[in-house]
């Protein structure tokens, strides 16, 4: 196999149209509108910058999840990083568009224009050289991501233990898909008036579920009746992932089913789950932004590598703080709307000057409407 | 901050943990903790944040294209019978 086809077919125009037109076929068999939700920003992304929303019928509705790792960061959490930043003695490393995103006292970014050392780090193999050449600072890694990235977090932790490398302190917002996912069908549930929309089935993530497998998902045909197809994040990866979707409801199945079989297997990578469980456990609750506190949603460095917990080292602040009163972000992070009724995208809310963290990373789905929003 | 752009491993150092990869013709050293036991050069490996999360299955990979090929031609198969279907049927007959 040549690298060229292995992302050259998965982004074929004529795939992606023939899909299409498979799914037309099926979805005229169905008696009902089937509203799915792609978990993660990435699939958000993707669906927008294809334009794949328009390939759908009409019964089949796409509900933008809460899988943005930057997009759930309640603002006390980046607070903790503003002030972490601002010490003298500090290098704050990080992740993504994480610098951007306010918090109450402003964004990482404007931290650094007041003489805070902040670092946008692609890696955190970079945290370790910045930690080995700053031997006299203390180099703390603000830990972001879903499943995804905390083997990474927990591989870094190794590396400095073995290295003994001593000034690198981690602040960790780790977080876990299928606990949101619940969280998202109990809301639900439990409010059924007043959405009025639901969410049948979901399209599972991709680079959480190469590291953590698709067993993560058992749970939701079985407890929850909500089938889930775990798909890849190419345009024909995603419509695949529909077709496979709506013949489960043609066929009046409902399991997991994964359509990036390259990359997914049930188990998962074994060797990433084992780091994960030898440095972390789960917080009791995790508040998420504009969805609120979610019971064992987030994980924590253990307490027997508490010397390496900046939040066990330093004074910080408790206080919840709200969003915006304007921002919709946490009824659209539910799925229960959509960013064109925010009163203020695209006016007093842009990617430039963000009112509201979905609007900040690219895989926030305001950012998403914002930037391929002429295509709806 | 996901991509999901193949690279392929080129060289591999199992006492530093690391491998260098090729994505699109740009070389990079990434992280190879999570596969360090399987992984061989010539893989495929999908990197996020600096690390590669696993091998890529060629097999299914080769698979799913042969799916999407079987279903693109049956798709130009039935557009090209419609078209045919149109003309044979063409209401003005053709003028003739
Ligand atoms: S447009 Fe801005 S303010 Fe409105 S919901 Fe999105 S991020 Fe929040």
């Amino acid at each position: 196999m040549v690298l060229k086809d292995l992302y050259d077919r998965f982004r074929d125009p004529k795939a992606i149209k023939a899909l299409s037109k498979e799914i037309e076929k099926e979805a005229e068999k169905l008696d009902k509108t089937i509203n799915i939700m792609e978990v993660c920003g990435g699939h958000t992304h993707t669906i927008m910058k294809y334009g794949l929303l328009q390939l759908m019928p009409k019964n089949i509705n796409f509900i933008h999840g809460p899988g943005c790792p930057v997009c759930i960061m309640p603002k006390e959490r980046i607070d903790h990083a503003y002030i972490l930043a601002m010490r003298e003695d500090v290098i704050l490393c990080t992740l993504g568009d994480m610098i951007k995103v306010p918090g109450s006292k402003g964004s990482l970014q404007d931290a650094r224009s007041k003489g805070a050392d902040v670092r946008f780090v692609y890696s955190p193999l970079d945290v370790l050289k910045i930690a080995k050449e700053n031997p006299d600072k203390k180099v703390i890694f603000f830990a972001i991501g879903f499943e995804t990235t905390t083997p990474m977090t927990a591989a870094l932790l190794e590396n400095a233990i073995k290295q003994n490398i001593k000034n690198i302190l981690f602040h960790i917002n780790h977080v876990t898909v299928p606990e949101v996912m619940k969280e998202l069908i109990d809301s639900r549930d439990e409010h059924v008036d007043s959405y009025n929309n639901q969410i049948d089935a979901f399209l599972g993530p991709s680079h959480v579920s190469v590291i953590a497998g698709s067993k993560i998902y058992e749970q939701f045909p079985s407890k929850y009746n909500r089938p889930v197809v775990v798909s890849g994040f190419e345009p024909v990866d995603v419509m695949e992932g529909v077709l496979m979707m709506v013949k489960q409801f043609v066929e009046g199945r409902c399991e997991v089913e994964i359509q990036y079989r390259r990359s997914v297997s049930k188990e998962g990578n074994l060797k990433a789950q084992e780091l994960i469980e030898k440095y972390f456990e789960k917080r009791e609750l995790f508040k998420w932004r504009g969805l609120g506190n979610i019971p064992k949603s987030a994980w924590k460095l253990k307490d027997e590598f508490g010397e390496f917990d900046a939040e066990k080292i330093y004074e910080l602040p408790k206080e919840e703080i709200e969003d915006h009163k304007l921002c919709i972000c946490g009824d659209i992070l539910r799925g229960i709307a959509k960013p064109t009724e925010c009163q203020v995208f695209g006016t007093a809310c842009t990617p430039q000057k963000p009112l509201g963290s979905c609007m900040v990373s690219s895989e926030g789905a305001c950012a998403a409407y914002y930037k391929y929003g002429n295509l709806l | 901050m996901c991509l999901s752009i193949p690279s392929q491993v080129i060289e591999i150092n199992k006492d530093e943990m690391t491998a260098i990869v090729d994505t699109l013709g740009v070389k990079r050293k990434v992280g190879i903790d999570f596969i360090a036991d399987e992984v061989k050069v010539g893989d495929y490996v999908l990197i996020h944040i600096g690390y590669a999360m696993n091998i890529i299955d060629e097999e299914y990979a080769k698979e799913s294209i042969a799916l999407y090929q079987e279903i693109i031609e049956k798709m130009e198969e039935e557009e090209k019978r419609a078209m045919i279907d149109e003309s044979d049927n063409c209401p003005s007959g053709g003028g003739g």
